[in-house]
């Protein structure tokens, strides 16, 4: 399978413990004591009822596909990797993330699919976090 | 890229019969150089009392014809000049990428994964087909009434009619979307003036009149980001609200083809057909000028015509005033419109985007 690039992200106060997490190999999500929103993206206030007192905890590393596509033409350092496919995953936990599925066949990938999370690492940047095709 | 603001300007206020000493206020958006509103205002030699460059992406320069509507009902200028100029073709990064999106605080979470704005809308396109049943082909019939009118437009970036099979055919660009499912990239600019009322009767020039204005952002929320609807849920409501009509008694409307799924899904959320029902509604020709239920952007749109600066909202707005002025290509033209809509996609769609919509009349509406 084709490595997909690590691109460099800005860890700022609010996202510090997601990355920090995913350096352990553990997908950590902020939810908020007030209204029990799992926050996505994570912020230290919680946009759904405006509270501000929110509690990591390890989500399950499991979603389904929402929608996805596969990208043809690549820009930048992605040129090379095309075809890849870019989706919208739904975490067990709500959040409906951006991310890669990690596979060798892009047409095996469906709306609905289930998947599971991989770390990924690269040089001098925060992991990323992806997902392949669940068993 | 000050020159083309400028020259559209020019153009614009010399068909009003207006001169630059006559603009009182100045509105542009992310596309205006330097200091923006500063920049050109220096450039352009205006002396202005009332400015707006709220940024909003390729909507931007519909919401700005609210907005200057609303600064002249509040009595705070007379005559609004808006600008858009942009070279995507010849010069410039390409769509989508912006240093300021590094430092955005969902940038660490969305600019790692090879996201391309063409990917964007297949995911949108994807979703709504998976929910709807909607197809390619359906998508496909909005690039074919597209080009039926582009073929008469001497100025399109694409004159060539093209059929179903063809914009199947073409290749895929990002799963299900292919490449005459995408606007085009054009260099270009239009302009814009609004003025008071007290003003507009003194010009000579046939004039349209601005009856509604709605305008809202969607984005992700708590993160249950939902692709099959857009802001236009909201925008649309507003602007119909305003002008006291509804979408049965729209003539022509100019919306937002920045892709065909951009069209479908703004059809369903301004009402013109239930959601879900995009596909069929653009099946039978609904689209096609004179005769269609619903002529839509008569110049060939984005998808064939033009798209300066990546943006289309301001081409938007010139057409529909064409068709209210009469002044459309006589292929295209509508024996008698009366009431236009332009809707403005900003952004992604259904990701994080700008909606904007504008009822307009003509002149004694």
């Amino acid at each position: 399978m084709k490595t997909l690039p690590v691109p460099p992200a800005t860890v700022t106060p609010d996202n510090a413990p997601f990355f920090a997490a995913l350096q352990d190999g553990r997908l950590d999500l902020p939810r908020c004591d007030d209204c029990d929103a799992v926050v996505w993206y994570p912020r230290h206030h919680c946009p759904a009822c405006g509270g501000s007192s929110l509690t990591w905890f390890t989500a399950s590393g499991r979603g389904a596909v929402y929608s996805f596509t596969v990208v043809r033409r690549g820009q930048g350092e992605w040129e090379a990797a095309a075809p890849y496919v870019l989706a919208y995953v739904e975490l067990d936990e709500g959040p409906r993330v951006l991310t890669n599925i990690l596979t060798e066949d892009p047409s095996q990938v469906r709306i609905g699919a289930r998947v599971e999370a991989v770390v990924e690492r690269g040089e001098g940047a925060p992991p990323v976090l992806r997902f392949r095709l669940g068993v | 890229m000050a020159q083309i603001h400028a020259e559209v300007a020019l153009g614009a206020l010399s068909d009003a019969g207006l001169e630059s000493r006559d603009v009182d206020a100045y509105f542009c958006a992310g596309d205006a150089p330097g200091f923006g509103p500063l920049s050109m205002a220096e450039y352009l030699g205006l002396r202005c009392r009332y400015m707006d460059s709220t940024e909003m992406g390729g909507s931007s320069y519909v919401a700005h014809v609210g907005h200057a509507a609303a600064a002249i009902a509040a009595r705070k200028c007379q005559v609004a000049l808006i600008t858009l100029a942009g070279r995507p073709r010849t010069g410039g990064p390409p769509p989508g990428t912006s240093s300021a999106a590094d430092l955005a605080p969902e940038g660490p979470f969305e600019l790692r994964f090879g996201m391309t704005i063409p990917a964007a809308y297949a995911m949108a396109a994807a979703r709504h087909m998976h929910e709807f049943g909607t197809t390619s082909e359906q998508l496909a019939e909005v690039k074919v009434a597209a080009s039926l009118h582009a073929q008469h437009n001497p100025h399109a970036f694409l004159r060539q009619a093209v059929t179903v099979q063809e914009v199947i055919d073409s290749p895929l660009v990002a799963d299900p979307l292919h490449r005459l499912d995408c606007c085009v990239i054009t260099d270009g600019g239009g302009a814009l003036v609004v003025v008071s009322p007290e003003v507009a009767r003194s010009l000579p020039r046939r004039k349209a009149k601005v009856l509604g204005h709605g305008e809202a952002p969607k984005h992700g929320g708590d993160g249950r980001l939902d692709l099959t609807y857009t802001g236009a849920v909201w925008s649309g409501p507003a602007a119909f609200g305003e002008a006291g009509v509804t979408p049965a008694d729209i003539d022509y409307a100019s919306i937002y083809d920045s892709f065909t799924i951009t069209v479908l899904e703004t059809l369903e959320d301004l009402g013109f057909c239930a959601k879900g029902e995009g596909g069929r509604f653009v099946s039978d020709g609904s689209l096609v000028a004179p005769d269609g239920r619903l002529p839509f952007n008569t110049d060939g749109g984005g998808l064939c015509n033009n798209h300066p600066s990546n943006r289309g909202g301001m081409t938007k707005v010139i057409e529909a005033v064409r068709q209210l002025r009469g002044e459309a290509h006589p292929a295209v033209q509508l024996p008698d419109c009366r009431l236009a809509l332009v809707h403005g996609t900003g952004g992604s769609l259904a990701t994080r985007m700008g909606s904007a919509t504008l009822i307009l009349g003509q002149e004694d509406a």
